[in-house]
This record gives C-alpha cells, sequence and structure tokens, in this order.
C-alpha cells in the first residue's frame, strides 16, 4: 500500500469519513456514430427526453427535489433546445449542436453578478453531461455507497444518486462552500472538503476526510483507519445525542441556565430552522444584505429583511449588527479600496460613521422594524466611547423624524460588539452601551496580532490564548458590575473544546451557528459553573 | 375572445427569483392559456413568462418590481395568479441560497 499522503483544503461540510476512493471525473468516452440530420434530430429529441426520465427518477428517491425540479424544467423548455435543433438542421451532429447551445447558457450565468446565480452553471454543466452521455450510449455508473468520491467538482444530480446513509465522503480538487453540492452535503451531514488543489492519486485506494478541519488523508494507515470509524460511530451517536437536547433550554451539568441563540446573515436560513430550538437571534450580520446585485439596499429593502427575522423569532430578542463591512469583507461602491491593512482600516463602526447617509438608512429601517418586536441593534469594532454617542445621536434624530412623520417606530437598545482590544481592556468607559457583545474571533485577531486570513498564523490566532480568556472574564465581570448585559458570539461559543471555559469566564449567553446549536447545547450540559 | 390585462408586484423573495420560485411562477404561467410576458420595468424588456430558460437568464434580484401583461381568454385570471403566488411568496418556495 502506498505510504499515506495528507492534503488540506477548504471545510465544506463537517464530519469525518474515511472509505474507498472513487475518481468521479474518469474520462468517458462520448464518440458515437454520427446519422443524417433526421437521425441527430430524433437522437437529440431522445437523449433529452430520456434525461429528463432518469432526473424525475432520482427525484422520486429523493427529499431534496428542488434542484432536480428545476432540471426537469429546464430541460423541458424550448428556449433551451430549440438552438441545438437548429444547429443540427445545419449539419452539425447532435452531441456538438446540445454541447454549443448549452454553452450559450453555461457562460450566461459564469457571468453572473451574484454568487448565487454564477452556481447554477453547475446545474447546466450537469444537464449537459447527461445528456451527452445518454447519447454516447454511457450510463451513469453506479457511485457505490460508503465510498470517498474524488474529482474536481461533483454535480448536483450525481451527489443525490448516492446512497449516504451507508457513509461516505467527498473530496474535490476545486469545488466551493457555498455550491449546491455544499449545501446539500451540509443538510444531509456528508462530510466535505473542497480546494484541495491538483492531486496524485495513482496507487491510491483508500481516503479519509475530515470535514471539520478541511484535512483529507490519502491510504490512511489501517490503525488510523480503524480511529476514523470509531470516531464516525461516535459523531453518529454524538448527533443523536445532541438531537435529544436541541430542541429543550440549555443549562450546566450543576443546573445554571445558559442562553443559546443563533448567528444568520440572512433570513433564508431561518426556513429549515425551528424558532423553539434557540433562544433568539444573537447576532444578524448585515453585510450580506448589501452585496445585491442592486446596489445598497434601501430602507423598505432592509426593512423587509429584519421584519422576516423578528417574525421568525416570535418575540425572542433579535440584535442586528449595523453594517460591518471592511476588512474582510469589502462591498463595492462603499468600503475604501486599496487600504494597506483592511483589518485595521475603515471598517464596521468607523466606516458607518463616515458615510452617514447610508447607515442613516439602516438606521431607520431598525428602528422601523424594533415596533414589530424586541430588536436590539450592536455597533462593530467600537473603539473610543464617542463612537457610540455618535450613533446613538443619530438613532434618537432618525427615531424623532419617524414619529414625526407618523410612521411605526422604537428606539431600540443600543448596544456594542467587543473586538477591539481597548474595548475588552477597560469595558467601563463603555457605559454608555446598552449591552456587549464579545465578538471572539476579531477579538482573538486583535489581541494574538494574528490575522484571520493569513494561514501562516493561524496557529497562535487561538481563542484559547488564556489573554483572550482573561479579557472576556474581565469584560464578564466589568458587565455585572455595571448592569449590562454581556454575551459571545464568536466561534468558540460553539465550539465544544472552548465552552467550558467560556462558561467558567462567568459567560451565560452565547450566539452559535444554527447548525452548532445542538453541539454548543451538549457542551454546555457537561461543563460545570462553579469553580473546580 | 381576447382580453388583456396587468399588473405588477414587488418581488421580496431572497435571492431574488431563483431556481425554485422560477420553476413555480413558470409552470402556473403555463396552466394558462393566454400569453403571459414578464417585464422587470414598466416598459420591458419583456420575456416569455412561461419559460424558465428565459426568466432565469433575467436573473431578477430581491427588490425588483415584476410585472406581468397577459394576452388571451383567461388573461386577467393568470395576471391574478402570478401576483398572488410573488404575494405569497411562492408559498414558502425555501430559498435554497449558499448559507454557513
Amino acid at each position: 500500500m502506498p505510504q499515506a499522503v495528507e492534503l488540506h483544503g477548504r471545510s465544506a461540510a463537517p464530519g469525518i469519513a474515511a472509505g474507498p476512493l472513487v475518481r468521479l471525473d474518469r474520462a468517458v468516452d462520448l464518440r458515437r456514430r454520427v446519422g443524417d440530420r433526421d437521425e441527430e434530430q430524433r437522437a437529440l429529441a431522445g437523449a433529452v427526453t430520456e434525461a429528463i426520465a432518469a432526473i424525475a427518477a432520482l427525484a422520486e428517491r429523493s427529499d431534496e427535489t428542488g434542484i432536480l425540479d428545476f432540471q426537469v424544467a429546464m430541460l423541458e423548455d424550448s428556449a433551451l433546445t430549440d438552438p441545438a435543433f437548429a444547429r443540427i438542421a445545419s449539419g452539425v451532429d447532435a452531441a456538438t449542436a446540445w454541447s454549443e447551445a448549452l454553452a450559450t447558457q453555461i457562460a450566461d450565468f459564469q457571468g453572473a453578478d451574484t454568487e448565487y446565480f454564477r452556481a447554477r452553471a453547475s446545474d447546466l454543466r450537469d444537464i449537459r453531461d447527461r445528456v451527452l452521455r445518454i447519447l454516447a450510449g454511457k450510463a451513469d455508473d453506479e457511485l457505490p455507497s460508503g465510498a470517498v468520491l474524488t474529482g474536481e467538482d461533483v454535480t448536483p444530480s450525481r451527489f443525490l444518486s448516492v446512497d449516504w446513509s451507508g457513509g461516505g465522503g467527498i473530496a474535490l480538487f476545486g469545488g466551493s462552500p457555498s455550491s449546491h453540492v455544499a449545501m446539500l452535503a451540509r443538510s444531509i451531514g456528508v462530510p466535505m472538503v473542497v480546494g484541495l488543489g491538483p492531486i496524485e492519486l495513482a496507487g491510491h485506494r483508500s481516503a479519509m476526510v475530515d470535514g471539520d478541519s478541511g484535512r483529507v488523508v490519502l491510504s490512511p494507515a489501517p490503525d488510523n483507519l480503524a480511529r476514523i470509524d470509531a470516531a464516525r460511530r461516535s459523531d453518529a451517536a454524538e448527533r443523536t445525542r445532541e438531537a435529544a437536547v436541541i430542541g429543550k433550554p440549555a443549562a450546566t451539568a450543576d443546573g445554571e441556565p445558559v442562553s443559546v441563540m443563533i448567528n444568520i446573515a440572512g433570513a433564508d436560513e431561518l426556513l429549515s430552522l425551528s424558532p423553539a430550538n434557540c433562544d433568539g437571534i444573537g447576532l444578524v450580520r448585515t453585510e450580506l444584505l448589501f452585496h445585491g446585485d442592486s446596489g445598497l439596499p434601501d430602507e423598505e429593502a432592509q426593512l423587509r429583511a429584519y421584519a422576516a427575522m423578528v417574525d421568525w423569532a416570535a418575540g425572542r430578542p433579535v440584535i442586528v449588527r449595523t453594517l460591518d463591512a471592511g476588512g474582510d469583507k469589502p462591498v463595492p461602491g462603499l468600503t475604501i479600496d486599496g487600504e494597506s491593512n483592511p483589518f485595521l482600516g475603515t471598517r464596521g463602526i468607523r466606516l458607518s460613521l463616515k458615510r452617514p447617509e447610508i447607515f442613516r438608512v439602516q438606521l431607520r429601517a431598525l428602528a422601523r422594524v424594533a415596533a414589530r418586536g424586541p430588536v436590539k441593534v450592536m455597533l462593530p469594532m467600537v473603539t473610543v466611547p464617542d463612537e457610540i454617542d455618535e450613533a446613538a445621536a443619530m438613532l434618537d434624530a432618525v427615531v424623532a423624524e419617524l414619529e414625526r412623520d407618523r410612521i411605526a417606530c422604537a428606539r431600540p437598545p443600543l448596544g456594542i460588539m467587543v473586538e477591539v482590544p481597548a474595548v475588552a481592556i477597560e469595558p467601563a468607559l463603555y457605559a454608555r452601551a446598552a449591552f456587549f457583545s464579545i465578538g471572539s474571533n476579531d477579538l482573538t485577531q486583535y489581541v494574538t496580532a494574528s490575522a484571520r486570513d493569513n494561514a501562516g498564523v493561524a496557529h497562535l490566532s487561538d481563542p484559547a490564548n488564556p489573554a483572550v480568556l482573561s479579557l472576556i472574564a474581565g469584560v464578564v465581570a466589568a458587565g455585572k458590575r455595571m448592569e449590562r448585559a454581556v454575551s459571545l458570539c464568536g466561534d468558540m461559543g460553539g465550539d465544544p473544546r472552548h465552552l467550558p471555559a467560556l462558561i467558567k469566564a462567568g459567560i451565560r449567553t452565547v450566539s452559535v451557528a444554527p447548525r452548532l446549536l445542538g453541539r454548543a447545547k451538549l457542551a454546555i450540559a457537561q461543563a460545570t459553573a462553579a469553580g473546580p | 375572445m381576447t382580453a388583456q390585462a396587468s399588473g405588477s408586484i414587488l418581488l421580496t423573495h431572497a435571492i431574488g427569483l431563483h431556481a425554485r420560485p422560477s420553476v413555480k411562477l413558470t409552470k402556473l404561467a403555463k396552466s394558462f392559456a393566454s400569453a403571459i410576458r414578464l417585464g422587470t420595468g414598466p416598459d420591458g424588456p419583456w420575456i416569455d413568462a412561461k419559460s424558465i430558460v428565459k426568466v432565469m437568464a433575467a436573473k431578477v434580484p430581491q427588490g425588483a418590481k415584476l410585472h406581468f401583461e397577459a394576452e388571451g381568454s383567461d388573461a386577467s385570471a393568470a395576471v391574478a395568479a402570478l401576483v398572488g403566488l410573488v404575494e405569497r411568496d411562492f408559498d414558502g418556495a425555501e430559498a435554497d441560497a449558499a448559507s454557513g
């Protein structure tokens, strides 16, 4: 057996899987006998009909029919097939005509402004290849259950054709964490790593995928495999235990209640979630709203987005962070291009106060939605108390304006993120904030002077650094003295490795990614609030 | 008998007119005999509301105003039904945008 090879990519779906390595994109010989024009017309028409039947059959067996319904609708649309038939009429063979017709559509989606529409190019490629395989008389080879699938990318229909109940994972040279397949993998629980780059697979027959860390091991040693198998089993058992606690309020082993809220970036994330599983929305990242291709969102568009979240939360608190653009989150037409060190530049509240015309629109939308439910507003990247005063004055002004115009509104409590060390060191100076929410990702990056986006210093950017934990404990203590609520909304709040320390530090409210709700509640149940 | 009808509605669906809502919209449009066109502005450009390929190619963003124009025996019923579908936010067509 070849020596084990370790590779690193990006995590697209969590979990660990190991199994035989199966190539997805073995070159298929698509050569076929070309007939006359009538034969070619019939061949394409037949292949499209067969493709529709095959996708429909796949949809029968799957719960994720949305993508497949879309593919069927596209194939049934003569706007897709007519150009191909026209090419055949002009003397081109069926396969070439079909490829050319689809190439136009694929190029169109690839050039789209938004990630969502760009990602549809892979659906079109999926449709294209299925019809080409049928034309060439090549049946889909059955992909085995329990295997690690590898290749440049995997199409949604290939993914859905696999029986994942027997385990298995995905390791891709290319791919993206925002592809349809990555979304499906996360929802079904298939560990997936993308972006491994070109890799030499010759001789390797098995692989291990660690979707938590983005690591892939080719030809893992047998004892390693046994360990992975045990890990996978305990992972499955863990999920069962998580399912048992997710619907209940969280509490530590010694009975101290802990609020677990969720972090979201858009109302669409809430569709598959039950509000009963959390204590509200602890962080709404509003950056995504500002990335639409229709430019910056107006007041109505923002109001609609926030209202959907408030309605979903059904009386639970919703904490909206004002635009945190800049740093690693540029917004075209808003953030400053070419700053030499954007993480230390004009980001968060710094940018909002420089662009009051844009900030004002967001504050108006937030004051209006506050009439609808318990909304709180949180300022990112606050460095000096004056920033709170300036934002508060603007908020008061828009509330007065709305009241004068008799538009329903309320003045939401205005709190701050604790992520700049200046705040974490002297929280008592920031008493004008109505509450504190510790952004542990940025706080860690600033305290350890290790950029979040630099893999070379990733080992230093550790939230368990005693300095970070000591600052967190200090903010909690100051919050108690000042009677200000303190919560934590960074990644460490959903991480079982860090939760015991956070509980010990006095944190009683965390806000985590929705998929980590169960994991966080379970880790809290195993932690103790009282000192050792 | 040929009738004409038109109507417009704001698209509130997250991400805009993406795959799932587009499938619902074109399927509904196809259930009517009338010719139906969809415009992203009051003066077009107009596309065939029965073609998923054309509707998706329009890449309509959230917050756009959708305009429907129908011509045929069931024109007003068609416009009312399509406006209703958008108004009801596609009856819970779940958003399939990237998340996490």
